[in-house]
């Protein structure tokens, strides 16, 4: 298991949250270097295994919230997150033990190793998805857990600072921080979902920073091999490789906030044709018209030679990729997690069709080192 | 008439053009004297004409000088970058994710102060003048000239940039100040990391500009001479001098440009064949499909429109081996005429395989009796492959379209590539590059962030096709040749409050062109 994390784990790490960001959760470019020059100042930032953090222990899950296109040209001040969370403490009249991540896959995995360097305390090595979802609500935490997203708190890079103590429920307390997030320039810190490590423990997916770490180290050691790394990524996420082929057509289109559309995956030898339906996120593989993968199981296509996630923004004709089909984390699979996240939760007709087995959220076997 | 020359790392290619008709052309290497090299070539082609240096119109300079200079770290100055956004952006200073040799080379000088906006047009902090004062005299005493300066969200308002440049100027007398909003787009990072590259290249393109200029005027060409962009648009000699970041790219879009025009065809797949690599390229109405991701020069992350190629290892020198079948990356380059067998040497090189094949006769054939024609065949399919699957990976669909074959490793495709409609190799492919220079027009650019509130999606479209088309009047295009060649829109979904992007780009045709 990961015990901490130095700035060469960075790039493993990057490269295990993007697969497991199943298409979606955005890049991490601009936080991977602030957490870069974080890392080759401080040394390290220590991670804590969910077993180590005791019940009554305090913790919450942060990020950053605003508009992407504005994050590239404003970039943060850099403390707006450690000053949410201590704008949060100051309204609970209590101080946090550590910080949990709010989603594995993608970018949101840096922010709250960036966070805990900045005030000294752990990451816990446990999320609320296992993978990457677009909205805050659909994570475990809250499904399962019914953890409040309130209160939060939000900060800017001029300082200013904004408790929002209760909203009438997780649409409300999203709304309004979006409108803030404006207000303060489209770019500010954010950190709710305030939980006891009791909490974290019954109702976060585990181990999954290790898991991105792991699964990024393998991939790493295997384009030096010329290993197959298809077959090594299905191995260490306990999944099966459903399909390696060529895209042969996409089709997209942003409606409310969201990238929805499909891709069309002919296999090497054209006899199967694979299409995902994505949003943000694939969410539903067909093969030969046959239903094989239904979120909240996860969808992972990467680059048929080198293992690089490929995210629906970059699916273009004629990229050769290996797509896979990875058993979902079991706390998004319970009776509450299906109807937030199952297939209908997104709109498509078809049942949950569970894939069997499954290691996300399962205790990584080995710690891997690069 | 027009001239067009490409400079490249080998060769110095030049044609005289004069309305579409390829007048003359001749190839040489490029010389360590770039001067030299372009006397050279414009004698050759004034004697084999008999042109008169009166009859030209202008004369169009591509070149990778300065790319080369910063991917070989060669001939740069020492850069102060001066960022305006506090507190803002302090987490991620100026060159953070530059190279380290290359941040010492520029000096690694940078300076935060107050000022910037947010995307709306607010200010992040106040504009504070003795601030700027105090930075400004502080690069002054370490003794350099070159700033660049860079305020958040300066393509949405350029008034801060613009103040700070005037009282740098105010301060050092002998200044170059190039400013980020003249250069780049939305991308803080990146559109600084151009206008710190492009302060670096100062010195060595006011002296190339020079050098150019000299070879011009001992030919007694009077004609006005131009500098290609990374967009396929022309510059003004004074205004490259101050700008010769945005010459980056501009060879494979000049040979895409070459491309379009030899075909006549304005959407196409271009397959550029060199002595080592292959680039495959996209055009889209004449112009290059240009990379959504962001592009490394020397290292160094930049938002540039580029075009979007994709390489592959192959090319004329490419070296064979056989069991199991390879071809490439190696390459013995630029040595062909002395290493591959046809033409005397011990190499097999991808050209011999083609002359084996007896589709091809050039150099000594005689040289590859050896290869045997079923081993020729397998390697002309596997070479035809690669190259195919490189195709496919540039197409947006499956239809068949056109493919463009030019450069001088163009022998090695002698098969129609599968999913192409039909294959092309126009007359004077091997100087595409130049002809791409001597063709273009002149453009100007629009690219910031605009509000919906209180007026219509159609009135904001109009007027960034405006600031565009006027921006490429100012560059020299001719009003009534405007053309608006690229709209992109992108509503920024998570703001309330209705905020849009629009980038537009106009070109047009350069007056007495």
């Amino acid at each position: 298991m990961l015990r901490e994390i130095k700035w060469v784990d960075l790039e493993p790490l990057a490269i295990g949250a993007g697969i497991l960001g199943t298409g979606g959760g955005g890049n991490p470019y601009l936080g991977k270097l602030q957490l870069r020059e974080l890392l080759k100042q401080k040394g390290k930032q220590d991670v804590i295994a969910p077993d180590d953090l005791a019940d009554e222990a305090l913790t919450m899950v942060v990020g950053s919230i605003g508009a992407p296109t504005v994050g590239i040209e404003k970039l943060p001040e850099g403390t707006e997150m450690k000053r949410a969370i201590r704008a949060l403490e100051k309204h609970l009249g209590q101080r946090f033990d550590a910080v949990a991540i709010a989603e594995i896959g993608g970018s949101n995995s840096i922010n709250p190793l960036i966070a805990g360097v900045q005030l000294g305390i752990p990451t816990v090595d446990s999320d609320g998805m296992g993978r990457a979802f677009p909205e805050i609500q659909m994570s475990s935490f809250s499904f399962n857990g019914g953890i409040p997203v309130t209160p939060l708190a939000m900060a800017d890079c001029r300082f200013a600072e904004v408790i929002v103590p209760k909203a009438a429920d997780e649409f409300w307390a999203e709304r309004i921080a979006r409108n803030l997030a404006t207000s303060m320039g489209a770019r500010s810190g954010l950190a709710g979902v305030v939980m006891t490590g009791r909490q974290l423990k019954d109702h976060g997916v585990h181990y999954t920073l290790s898991l991105a770490h792991a699964l990024g180290c393998r991939v790493l050691a295997g384009r030096d091999a010329n290993e197959d790394i298809p077959t090594i990524v299905a191995e260490v996420l306990a999944g099966e490789v459903l399909l390696r082929g060529k895209v042969v057509d996409v089709f997209r289109r942003t409606t409310r906030g969201f990238a929805r559309g499909w891709v069309k995956i002919d296999d090497f030898a054209e006899r199967e044709r694979l299409q995902i339906e994505f949003q943000n996120e694939y969410l539903i593989a067909t093969i030969n018209d046959e239903v094989r993968v239904t979120v909240p199981d996860m969808i992972c296509i990467i680059e048929d030679e080198t293992g690089e996630p490929v995210p629906t923004e970059l699916l273009r004709f004629g990229t050769r990729v290996a797509v896979l089909a990875v058993p979902g984390a079991a706390q998004l699979k319970t009776e509450a997690g299906l109807q937030v996240v199952g297939p209908r939760a997104f709109g498509y007709d078809v049942d949950f069709q569970a894939l069997p087995g499954g290691v996300v959220g399962e205790r990584p076997p080995v710690a891997q080192h690069m | 008439m027009r001239i067009g020359i490409d400079v490249g790392g080998t060769n110095t290619d030049i044609v005289l053009m004069e309305g579409r008709e390829v007048r003359a052309w001749y190839k040489t290497p490029t010389t360590a004297d770039v001067t030299a090299g372009i006397i050279n070539s414009l004698r050759h082609i004034i004697d084999e004409v008999s042109l008169d240096p009166a009859s030209l119109d202008g004369v169009m300079i591509g070149t990778t000088h300065f790319t080369n200079a910063v991917v070989e770290r060669r001939h740069l100055q020492e850069t102060a970058c001066l960022r305006l956004g506090l507190p803002a952006t302090v987490c991620l200073p100026p060159m953070v994710d530059w190279p380290d040799d290359l941040r010492d080379v520029v000096g690694n000088h940078y300076f935060l102060a107050h000022g910037g906006h947010e995307f709306d047009g607010r200010v992040i902090s106040p504009f504070d003048e003795s601030e700027i004062r105090g930075i400004a005299e502080q690069i002054r005493d370490r003794g350099i000239s070159a700033v660049a300066i860079s305020s958040v969200f300066s393509p949405v308002n350029t008034e801060f940039e613009v103040r700070a440049g005037e009282i740098v100027a105010d301060v050092i007398p002998d200044a170059n100040v190039t400013l980020s909003s003249e250069i780049g787009r939305i991308g803080l990072l990146e559109r600084e990391n151009a206008a710190i590259m492009n302060g670096c290249l100062r010195t060595l393109a006011l002296r190339t500009i020079a050098g150019f200029r000299a070879a011009l005027e001992q030919m007694a060409i009077e004609a006005p001479f131009f500098i290609s962009q990374n967009d396929g648009t022309l510059m003004n000699a004074e205004f490259a001098a101050d700008y010769p970041v945005l010459t980056f790219a501009s060879g494979p879009t000049n040979s895409m440009r070459g491309a379009a025009f030899l075909s006549g065809l304005r959407d196409a797949i271009v397959v550029d064949v060199g002595g080592t690599t292959t680039d495959i390229g996209v055009l889209q109405q004449g112009f290059p499909r240009v990379a959504a991701l962001a592009v490394d020069i020397g290292g160094v992350r930049t938002n540039f429109r580029m075009p979007d190629t994709y390489n592959i290892g192959l090319g004329g020198g490419s070296l064979v081996q056989s069991e199991p079948i390879a071809v490439g990356p190696r390459s013995v380059g630029y040595e062909i005429t002395d290493r591959a067998l046809i033409f005397g040497g011990e190499e097999m090189t991808a050209s011999d395989v083609m002359v084996a094949t007896g589709k091809v006769d050039i150099g000594d054939r005689s040289r590859v009796t050896q290869i045997t024609a079923d081993f020729a065949q397998n390697v002309e399919g596997h070479m035809l492959e690669m190259v195919t699957n490189a195709v496919d990976r540039m197409k947006t669909s499956a239809t068949p379209v056109p493919v463009i074959v030019v450069g001088g490793g163009s022998i090695l495709l002698q098969e129609e590539i599968p999913g192409s409609s039909e294959m092309l190799k126009p007359p004077h492919f091997a100087v595409a590059n130049a002809i791409g220079a001597a063709i273009a027009q002149v453009g100007g650019e629009c690219d910031r962030i605009f509000s919906l509130e209180g007026s219509t999606r159609d009135e904001v479209l109009d007027q960034a096709k405006d600031e565009a088309r006027q921006r490429a009047i100012a560059a020299g295009a001719t009003s009534d040749s405007i053309e608006i060649v690229d709209v992109e829109e992108v509503p920024l979904a998570y703001l309330p409050g209705n905020a849009i992007r629009i980038a537009v780009k106009a070109v047009g045709d350069l007056e007495g062109a």
